[in-house]
């Protein structure tokens, strides 16, 4: 189970700069743990106390987590998991 | 009967039209309301002539009045017509960076235009125009980010609309700028269907727009009701372009680019719930036409070239 992760700019010291970076994990939970190892630093960018930091929007196949189960949202195979902070209107 | 009285009697009551090439399953069927079909072709008509006729009952808007609004076209295009039918002056803030049409037709009904800067998006629109309310007393800012008539325009018309045409629907599916569509037709819907899945489509866009912006800087409109949502996507302009397209191809549809972004998002929950099995009616919102957007260069040239030439602009 392979996704497709899209790093936002502010994350990408992370990636060593790349945009787009594969993750394995058929939830968002095991796509960050996979993350983590790889990219070692992320985890703490995006999750705090066990759930998503408040001021980072997650994704997945363009739907926002928070209304699909959070950290335990399905990711499916070839699925997008798109990252970013948290601007748009609306935003809580 | 089709006889009105004047345009702006002729508002609401728009078509629902199927959109049957897009289902994924016999169980699972698209529906479209075309609110293009409104006197100045947006669904902004709704809550423009709504918050005018409620600050005219309340007396704050008389003859003569200049109304004062941050908007990014639609509505303000709306507020145009109506400004220019009932005898007010109508200002409109928008970002430097809509499109062509948009302030061609605002300056064609006669609105003058205060720009804000492109980088503020949206946002910088409202921050602007709030400034300037503060420097013109007299003028009436009617606010569509924050009017309870905006939402109630929907839960009064487009909602109830929607559940005369389709008793059975499981899922609305509109765009999120103000907030009011989804709130006030989701808040009607989810009273009669309370299984109703209310499903927001927000544009998504490049840096270009974002980059310069705090991200603790969220503007969250007053209007704007989470308990309502049940579901919320993020679409980029790629995707809505690309649906927009499909649109027309498929269904002989031209709608404008934000249509294609709800579509989108429509059928990521047509896609789920070809997987469950039960049965689905999914209504989205074709929110305008194409017209305002042909000099975007959204519909001519590849994909790649219509999102490039859409980056740095706000499309919906």
């Amino acid at each position: 189970m392979s996704a497709t992760v899209s790093i936002p700019t502010i994350l990408r010291t992370h990636t060593g700069g790349e945009k787009q970076v594969k993750a394995e994990g058929s939830t968002l939970q095991e796509v960050i743990t996979d993350l983590e190892a790889n990219h070692p630093g992320i985890k703490d960018r995006l999750v705090t106390d066990g759930s998503l930091h408040r001021f980072v929007n997650v994704y997945v196949n363009d739907e926002d987590v928070r209304f699909a189960g959070g950290l335990d949202a399905q990711v499916p195979d070839g699925g997008t998991v798109t990252i970013l902070p948290a601007v748009a209107g609306g935003a809580r | 009967m089709a006889r009105y009285e004047s345009l702006i009697d002729a508002l609401g009551d728009t078509p629902l039209v199927g959109l049957p090439s897009f289902s994924p399953a016999p169980h699972v069927r698209l529906w479209a309301k075309l609110e293009d079909r409104n006197p100045t072709g947006s669904i902004k008509d709704r809550p423009a002539l709504r918050m005018i006729q409620q600050a005219e009952a309340e007396g704050r808007l008389t003859p003569g009045c200049t109304i004062l609004e941050p908007t990014s076209g639609n509505t303000g295009i709306s507020l145009a017509m109506a400004a220019k039918l009932k005898g007010y002056e109508l200002v409109c803030v928008m970002p430097e960076n809509t499109s062509a049409e948009r302030r061609q037709l605002l300056e064609m009904y006669g609105a003058r235009i205060i720009f804000s800067p492109a980088a503020g998006g949206s946002n910088q629109a409202v921050a602007t125009a709030k400034e300037i309310a503060a420097q013109h007393p007299d003028w009436v800012m009617l606010y569509q980010y924050g009017n309870p008539g905006n939402a109630l325009a929907h839960y009064e018309g487009t909602g109830p609309e929607i559940l005369r045409d389709m008793p059975t629907i499981t899922h609305f599916v509109a765009g999120l700028g103000t907030t009011g569509t989804l709130v006030g037709t989701g808040r009607y819907l989810r009273e009669h269907k309370p299984d109703c899945q209310i499903i927001a489509a927000e544009p998504r866009y490049g840096e270009l727009v974002y980059g310069l912006r705090n991200i603790a800087e969220g503007f969250v409109p007053e209007l704007y009701d989470p308990d309502v949502l049940t579901g919320r996507y993020s679409v980029g302009a790629y995707d809505a372009l690309r649906r927009t397209r499909q649109l027309v191809e498929q269904e002989g549809i031209f709608a404008g680019i934000s249509s294609g972004a709800i579509l989108h998002a429509a059928l990521g929950q047509a896609e789920k719930a070809a997987g469950g099995g039960d049965e689905a009616d999914i209504v989205m919102v074709v929110c305008d036409g194409g017209w305002k957007y042909l000099s975007t260069g959204a519909y001519t040239g590849t994909l790649e070239e219509a999102a490039e030439a859409l980056e740095g602009q706000l499309w919906a």
